[in-house]
């Protein structure tokens, strides 16, 4: 067996390379770049650049969300791949203030986006006015507030006590976790669920899926893991994390892959398998919209290349052993999470019209080039391991 | 197969371990020594050990996907002939050939398919049921499905010789090193 000598586990040793404070300065120029064509978007077309903007947060919120289960799962099982990757979990939850920010702008233009948020079109619609008691706009921005409330005060504990765990926390600080974790799991599916409702599902205020929450949340996981895949890969790539992380990860982050692809996959083909059966017409008229008039071959492209293509790629073992082959069959996957989200809200204003706007790419680049440089800014603040935690010579292969 | 040169009443050489790690280090020094028929046996399942020991490519990954690719087909075949030659229905209004109303029990016979196809595919490809096998002649051997490791270099490896395959097996410092017959 190649039995390296055992890395340091000294917090020092850990510090960030200088390379993330370049990949920082990469992301936050092409972030600010496609922020400035955002903005010229807002002066020339404020609804359409608002619409884009949704898709493009909601794809970046997932991965911090989807960031914050993972990391909730991980202190609730255990296991040698969420050490590795613990530290890239809890940054991404550190950029809910930022998501909050980013969200802004959405907030001040619902009307443009939501049709329960234009009082004309309630006053005209029998639905609307008896589903205004929930979809009102104070309501709204209350239900956003509290969520981010409850996501930022979860992501904040999480934080601080893996910061005294470095700092020689120990156990308390491990028992903390894993308690926070247990709840904080069961509020994730809650409040996830009202998210999702609220910022996805009510822009067809007339459709309702009860799996659709759940679908939300499967999807935030795998834009999550994507995002600790590319990123573990970059740092492998440096010292110091070129020391810790072996291919036994890998194979273990791309089994964890293509359990969650199986898991989107099988909540998607349920909530279509029944709506389809039942072919009741406020459910069906949903799908109707999705899959005519140019929608169909983007719904084909998600089964091909969202399911089938990466699926088939995952069941090899040599690939998931191989971080380049994973990290390019991850970064396909955002993809396709901005493709997914991008197919479920843009029909909303074109229906039985396939649209694609500059703006819908201009958007996806903003939000993401912010928050990854955001995100590597918080990356570079702590320990890249969690060299306190008292598994990691196990999880580093020196058990 | 080359002729042994010891004799044809051994079936090898088995040397016992404390540890796993200890079993796996051993294992990669003996395949790295050239040794090619050799077994080796832990209470469980040993991750690296299959590796170790140079086996890379077992046939069972193919056959389960054979068995499920079967399933599938023989799933959308059933309900294709039920549903549209043998007893055609009219459900709702929609079409004979509904395949997403299929897709469930296609599903289902996937996973049964690729089941029996993994464990009698595993059966057949290790010969099993096998009643019996020369290694549980070794007096120590039941330890294996304890707490013991075991590793055994057999007779028929041509680079197989008594005295020096010994020496090798004890210059990985195992608890012990006993000859088994045949």
């Amino acid at each position: 067996m190649d039995r390296t000598p055992l890395p340091s586990l000294d917090p020092a040793a850990w510090s960030a390379p200088p390379a993330v404070h370049r990949w920082r300065g990469i992301a936050l120029a092409v972030g600010l770049v496609a922020a400035a064509a955002c903005l010229a978007g807002w002066l020339l077309d404020r609804d359409q650049m608002l619409r884009s903007w949704l898709v493009a947060w909601l794809l970046w919120l997932g991965v911090a969300l989807g960031s914050l289960s993972l990391a909730m799962i991980h202190h609730l099982t255990g296991g040698a791949w969420g050490l590795v990757i613990r530290r890239q979990l809890e940054a991404a939850t550190r950029t809910l203030p930022l998501l909050a920010l980013l969200c802004l702008p959405l907030l001040a233009g619902l009307p443009a986006i939501f049709v329960w948020a234009r009082p004309e079109a309630v006053a005209h619609d029998h639905a609307l006015h008896h589903k205004a008691a929930y979809l009102n706009v104070p309501f709204f921005i209350g239900r956003t507030v509290a969520a981010f409330a409850i996501f930022g005060l979860l992501a904040f504990l999480l934080g601080r006590w893996s910061r005294q765990q470095d700092e020689g926390g120990g156990a308390a600080s491990g028992a903390r976790m894993r308690a926070a974790s247990g709840l904080g799991l069961v509020l994730m599916v809650l409040v996830g669920t009202f998210v999702s409702v609220d910022w996805l599902m009510s822009l067809d205020p007339y459709w309702y899926s009860s799996l659709y929450g759940v679908l939300f949340l499967a999807g935030h996981a795998l834009s999550a893991l994507v995002l600790a895949i590319v990123v573990t890969w970059l740092l492998a790539g440096h010292a110091p994390m070129s020391t810790a992380v072996t291919k036994k990860h890998f194979h273990d982050y791309g089994k964890l892959l293509l359990a969650f692809v199986m898991f989107w996959t099988y909540l998607a083909i349920s909530q279509y398998i029944i709506q389809w059966q039942a072919n009741l017409p406020e459910e069906a008229v949903w799908f109707q919209h999705r899959t005519h008039g140019g929608w169909q071959w983007v719904a084909l492209a998600i089964v091909l290349f969202h399911f089938l293509f990466p699926f088939l790629l995952l069941l090899s073992r040599s690939l998931k052993q191989r971080m380049p082959a994973l990290a390019g069959v991850a970064m396909l996957l955002l993809v396709m999470r901005w493709v997914d989200l991008h197919w479920q809200a843009a029909p909303t204003f074109s229906p039985d019209r396939l649209a694609l706007h500059w703006l819908d790419l201009a958007a996806a680049v903003a939000v993401g080039g912010l928050w990854l440089a955001w995100f590597f800014h918080q990356l570079a603040k702590r320990p890249l391991l969690p060299v306190n935690d008292p598994h990691i010579e196990e999880a580093l292969g020196h058990g | 197969m080359s002729t042994p040169n010891h004799g044809p009443e051994l079936h090898g050489l088995l040397a016992e371990f404390d540890s796993a790690s200890q079993l796996v280090a051993a294992a990669h020094r003996t395949h790295a020594a050239g040794f090619r028929k050799v077994d080796a046996y832990s209470p469980f399942p040993i991750e690296e050990l299959a590796e170790a020991l140079g086996h890379h490519h077992s046939p069972v990954p193919l056959l389960v996907l054979g068995g499920g690719l079967a399933g599938a087909a023989a799933g959308i075949g059933l309900q294709y002939f039920v549903s549209v030659v043998a007893y055609p229905l009219n459900i709702g209004g929609k079409p004979l050939w509904s395949w997403p109303a299929f897709i469930p029990v296609a599903f289902e016979t996937t996973i049964l398919f690729a089941a029996f196809a993994a464990v009698f595919g595993m059966l057949i490809v290790n010969r099993l049921p096998q009643p019996h096998h020369p290694v549980f002649n070794a007096p120590r051997f039941a330890l294996a499905s304890r707490d013991r490791y075991f590793l055994c270099i057999e007779a028929e490896d041509p680079h197989f010789d008594r005295e020096r395959t010994r020496q090798f097996l004890l210059s990985l410092s195992p608890t012990e090193v006993t000859e088994v017959a045949p």
